[in-house]
């Protein structure tokens, strides 16, 4: 509501009286659309609509008790919800006229009950809630237009306090020592409202909203067919208090109190609900991809993504996560949903009744009940969620657990039969460990019964979903234990004494791999798994043929093969090979698995070669074909993806016609498929045939369009595959005309790095290639004095790219005037002094190239750039060794360049010197190192230090002539 | 007993018995006589261990504690009704005991829990052998409900044909789709744990006896 209301809504009167809603044709529309969307609520976002508020909604209503039926205990002048939170408090309490309600859901229920009145309850609602002046700041800062304060704490920075004034949103000066003070003093910016504050403040906040926001749009859409007039923010704006209280446990975080000055718990300004209750809905979409075991996260951008990398991103996410979860019980607190328990008064199902019943039998009986009991539990359906809660909520998970720790096998056997049902239920699995469940299932796992130790293995796969318990698994020995299950001949010696419990050593081996499988998704327990040595095991169970067991196995492996040990072992233990086999399996989820193994092995070079060797492209590139399964999908293109960097698997993909198809998969694929489709098509079109098949497949248009995205990782691989097209005049010709240039050009003002950099690598080629480069990069207003300031910026990458560009925009020598003039020389001579090669490189060149206007040759000189630039010949690149060459070349033009460059090469190599004889000046070094690359077989690399040398030498004459002179 | 018939006897019990070897065979009839004691042998009446030194031995060493169901194992073990279990019942009886095939295990149990013989496992007998499985909560108007619903439950679990009894035939599938109703109405087989341990010390190495 609001910026919806404080901007929009009209009130009667300002000033510090009690303001009342007018009842205006904009306020009613406004209205409308709250209750619209609150009624709508309960049926749209059933989850969101249980979630208890902190603080009742209150006003006063014009509604009847008699109004109020089903559902609720009516009295004369009193209404309570038989719907109560878990200390019992109806969450909707009516006492005439006063009204609280503590849940979205109660709230739409009401309106429904309101009918023709809803719009009078809602503007009630509305008004009573804002504080008499609608405002929340003390009233000495009212003065400065301030309504509310917020703590706001982003995932990736510090907590940070905010003002949300009349003119927008900004970062104050915090809590100070006393309680309940805060300093007001402006610190930052104004931000029009908090979710710019906060994109701009959080880079995480800042792609989590980026996410939801297509999504958000896509869903808007579709709910509205038929066009309205309300703009969408009004609609979104309605309800803040509801996610507030909501959001307190999930985002935003506990707002100041202000001690005396009664603050509502509220941020009433600017934040709307897709900040709250859609960053929610996000986050268990999150969990649920998480515990889809696997797929689906290819594409998934964490923080920063350097280009081509987007597995390594997967691997730093699950980095921080651990330590975070290492250290900070709290976070993990934020992950996990609070526990929802059946409220007592409402009605129960039949089964939860039998369920009580039959624990009692559990609590009560002995091993002959207990057998007959957990049996007929077994007969219930256990999958549903109803029955799973019912045991845990009539205290069967303490009992079933607790049976697991005695002696009597056939109850341990039931009651993990149980156990390993109802742990599909993430809360339920929460549970299990907070009870204490997983050490005492680690320690079944060395019984000499086999079954015994299947069904506990199977049951620590479920509940090992999450990193708490992945961490006990470990901390109580359970990865060397599950590596042991792995081994199938171990147990085959000894005969287990009763064949009863008996289960096939192969059975055993597969359960084993299933927790494996779960444990892997934390890097500790990958290190762990390769300790007890389970990688030749695991490659030896990959030989089997039975599909239920290469499933885990190979879910396993390409877990663990994020880990660079891991690739060497796969390596080394010919597991690629296996992997490619199985790509065949008519099996789609081992395929998926197999296909991402690859993915993750093929960041090594000798990898790929094995892929191709033993076969592997072709059937990636027939798996291409079928598009039905968005996650193998996912898999199938990243393999495709991180094979192609070997050029000769490029030509592969060519000749088994994947460009074509990987083209036609431009559009209409989800995001992780579209990364890797773009990451695929940019190694590819290295090459210069694939250059040609994707401009004749049609494949500009659709990649120019995705340079508008938002996602991180695409729009790195993006640039990457326009910038490889660029490279041809032909379709550079097509990308100008799509104005593909100027939205790589903006792509530079892009807040993350990594696309900063590929945007501009990608502008080189552009440059290189376009007809009349000089004039196309001229048109961008603004544009060269913004890709000069990029030289400001921190990040290696950006600096080597914007270096590059630079060198190319610099050919034109108008446009080097006007850089010069932007102060480009200062810039780059700043950057001289590093140890990156790769910076080196391209600065270097960037150097030599601006050399070429004015006095830009002295100004480097004075700049201090020269000294520097001689001791990059020092270092192993023989590229930096040529751009050295050549910036020395045009820098030795001038005479004072000349001193300092053989003064440097003097100085820093005096040792060598005497060992010369037969030069005479203090250049001899640096002439015998340049010399060394005139024998190099790189042309321009001869000809500049060739010309280098000569322009000192000529220079050390001169100065010996005039010393005998 | 002399040597020479010892000999034989372990001979042709070996014979008759696939689940023991030789010299397992030869444990167990050594124990046999260790625990019927010199006494008798001295007397010649080499008749069997009678009901109460057999139910001793289960619930020392098996840990077997319901009276019922030691009652209804003896009755098993002891074959021809005599009221004692000889030495080649004692033999037979510990081959399926310790060492039955599933299928011989299922009609061992099945004998046990069909008290009275008649071929199938009546709601009555059902009853009596879940009567002390619960405990018993005094404030509960009839104590014998749960035990009712535990018969109920099971009855409807394992009763196939629904005729209100279990046959072998119902309770051989039941038992085949979950082998923990193998002994659904009371522990009536060695848990794994004591008989590993009596295994281990009865069958000794040879050498190992010898010294002793």
């Amino acid at each position: 509501m609001g910026v919806a209301l404080t901007r929009s809504a009209q009130w009667t009167a300002a000033g510090y009286g009690t303001r009342t809603l007018e009842i205006t044709p904009l306020n009613e529309v406004i209205l409308k659309e709250i209750a619209m969307f609150v009624e709508s609520f309960i049926y749209k976002h059933p989850q969101e609509a249980k979630y208890v508020f902190v603080e009742p909604l209150e006003w006063k209503t014009n509604l009847d008790p008699s109004a109020f039926e089903s559902g609720y205990i009516v009295s004369e002048t009193t209404v309570k919800s038989e719907e109560v939170d878990k200390d019992g408090q109806p969450l909707l309490f009516l006492s005439v006229p006063h009204i609280k309600i503590r849940s979205l859901g109660q709230l739409s229920r009401l309106l429904l009950i309101a009918k023709d009145r809803k719009l009078k309850e809602a503007q009630a609602c509305i008004k009573d809630y804002e504080f008499s002046n609608g405002c929340r700041a003390p009233p000495w800062r009212q003065i400065h237009g301030e309504i509310c304060y917020v703590l706001v704490k982003p995932h990736d920075v510090e907590t940070l306090c905010v003002t949300c004034s009349t003119e927008g949103v900004f970062l104050n000066g915090g809590k100070t020592e006393d309680e309940g003070e805060i300093n007001y003093e402006r610190k930052s910016e104004m931000y029009k409202d908090l979710v710019t504050f906060l994109k701009e403040k959080s880079a995480k906040f800042s792609e989590n909203m980026s996410k939801q926001d297509i999504r958000f749009t896509e869903e808007w859409k579709k709910e509205n067919e038929e066009p309205k007039e309300v703009p969408k923010k009004e609609e979104a704006d309605a309800l803040p208090k509801a996610f507030l209280a909501s959001s307190k446990n999930i985002l935003e975080k506990n707002q100041i109190n202000f001690g005396k000055i009664q603050m509502t718990k509220r941020l009433e300004p600017t934040l709307n609900w897709k900040a709250t209750v859609d960053f929610k809905k996000h986050k268990s979409l999150l969990r649920n991809t998480q515990e889809k075991k696997h797929g689906g996260r290819l594409g998934r951008s964490g923080p920063p993504v350097s280009p081509g990398r987007a597995q390594l991103v997967r691997k730093s996410a699950e980095k921080i996560e651990e330590i975070l979860s290492d250290s900070s019980s709290e976070n993990e607190e934020d992950e996990e949903p609070p526990d929802r328990r059946q409220e007592a008064n409402a009605d129960l199902p039949s089964e939860y009744w039998q369920i009580q019943k039959l624990v009692k039998y559990l609590k009560g009986g002995n091993q002959t009940a207990t057998v007959i009991a957990l049996r007929s539990m077994k007969d219930f359906n256990l999958a549903q969620e109803t029955c799973q809660l019912a045991i845990r909520d009539v205290g069967g998970l303490e009992v079933l657990i607790n049976l697991l720790d005695t002696d009597e096998v056939k109850c341990k056997i039931g009651s993990l039969k149980i156990l390993k049902e109802i742990s599909h239920n993430p809360q339920i699995r929460r549970n299990i460990v907070d009870l204490g469940g997983l050490p005492v299932m680690v320690n079944i796992l060395d019984s000499p019964h086999k079954s015994l130790k299947c069904l506990a293995a199977e049951t620590i796969a479920n509940v090992a979903k999450f990193r708490r318990a992945r961490r006990a698994v470990r901390h109580h020995g359970g990865i060397t234990k599950l590596v042991a299950l792995l081994d199938c001949a171990q147990s085959s010696a000894k005969p287990a004494q009763s064949s009863l419990y008996d289960a096939r050593d192969v059975e055993v081996a597969r359960c084993g791999a299933l927790a494996l499988w779960s444990c892997s998704k934390s890097n500790a327990n990958k290190e762990a798994i390769r300790q007890a040595g389970g990688i030749p095991l695991l490659a030896h169970l990959l030989k089997t043929s039975h599909e239920n067991m290469l499933i885990p196995v190979v879910g396993t492996l390409q877990e663990c093969a994020s880990e660079e040990n891991y690739r060497a072992a796969i390596k080394a233990e010919r597991i690629i090979e296996n992997l490619v086999k199985n790509l065949n399996s008519e099996n789609e989820q081992l395929q998926e698995q197999c296909a991402m193994a690859i993915y993750q092995c093929a960041e090594d070079k000798e990898t790929r070669d094995l892929v191709r060797l033993h076969g592997g492209l072709k059937p990636l590139a027939s798996l291409l074909n079928n598009t039905d399964n968005k996650e193998r999908l996912a898999a199938v293109t990243g393999a495709i993806w991180k094979c192609s960097i070997s050029k000769e698997n490029a030509t592969k993909f060519r000749e088994y016609e994947a460009i074509e198809t990987l083209v036609g998969l431009l559009t209409d694929q989800p995001e992780e498929v579209l990364v890797n489709v773009v990451g695929a098509l940019g190694e590819c079109c290295q090459e210069y045939e694939n250059r040609v098949l994707v401009r004749k497949c049609g494949g500009l248009q659709p990649l120019v369009n995705l340079l508008v995205g938002i996602n991180q990782t695409l729009l790195v691989n993006v640039t990457k595959a326009v910038g490889a097209c660029a490279v041809e005049p032909e379709s550079m010709m097509i990308i100008d005309r799509l104005d593909g240039v100027r939205l790589l050009w903006s792509l530079l003002k892009n807040p993350h790095p990594d696309v900063k950099a590929s945007a501009a690598w990608a502008l080189c080629p552009c440059i290189q290639n376009a007809k009349d480069a000089g004039e196309m990069v001229r048109c961008f207003v603004g544009g060269l004095e913004f890709i000069v300031n990029l030289l400001k910026s921190d990040n290696k990458e950006v600096l080597a790219s914007v270096c590059a560009a630079i060198t190319n925009i610099a050919k034109d020598q108008e446009n080097l005037a006007a850089i010069t003039d932007l102060g480009v020389v200062p810039l780059l001579s700043k950057l001289a002094n590093t140890n990156n090669d790769k910076l080196r490189r391209h600065l270097a060149e960037a150097i030599s190239r601006c050399c070429m206007w004015g006095r830009n040759r002295v100004a480097f000189g004075e700049y201090k750039a020269v000294a520097p630039l001689v001791r990059y010949l020092k270092s192993n690149d023989a590229n930096v060794h040529r751009a050295t060459a050549q910036a020395l070349y045009q820098l030795s033009e001038d005479a004072d360049n000349c001193i300092t460059i053989h003064e440097n090469g003097a100085v820093k190599l005096q040792l060598f010197w005497i060992s010369f004889h037969f030069c005479s000046h203090a250049g001899r070094i640096l002439y015998l190192l340049l010399l060394g690359m005139i024998g190099s077989s790189d042309q321009d690399l001869q000809e500049a230090a060739a010309g280098c040398i000569s322009n000192i030498r000529r220079l050390a004459l001169a100065i010996d002539k005039a010393r005998y002179t | 007993m002399n040597r020479k018939k010892l000999q034989k006897l372990t001979d042709t019990l070996t014979k008759n018995c696939k689940n023991f070897n030789k010299f397992e065979v030869k444990c167990l009839i050594d124990l046999f006589y260790n625990l019927m004691g010199e006494v008798t042998e001295r007397q010649g009446i080499t008749i069997g261990l009678d009901r109460n030194a057999f139910r001793n031995i289960l619930h020392m060493t098996f840990g077997m504690t319901d009276d019922m169901i030691m009652d209804r194992v003896f009755r098993g073990f002891d074959e021809d009704n005599d009221g004692y279990v000889n030495v080649s019942e004692w033999i037979y009886g510990l081959s399926v005991f310790l060492r039955g095939t599933l299928e011989e295990k299922m009609k061992y149990c099945f004998e046990v829990f069909d008290l009275n013989g008649d071929g199938f496992i009546s709601k009555e007998e059902m009853f009596h052998m879940l009567k002390n499985s619960l405990l018993k909560q005094p404030s509960e108007e009839d104590p014998d409900e749960g035990i009712k619903d535990l018969v109920e439950i099971t009855l409807k679990k394992m009763d196939h044909d629904h005729d209100g009894k279990l046959s072998f035939t119902d309770y051989e599938q039941a038992v085949r789709e979950e082998t923990l109703l193998l002994e659904a109405f009371g522990p009536c087989l060695p848990d794994p744990k004591s008989q590993m341990e009596f295994e281990a010390q009865v069958f000794k190495d040879p050498n190992e006896f010898n010294d002793i």
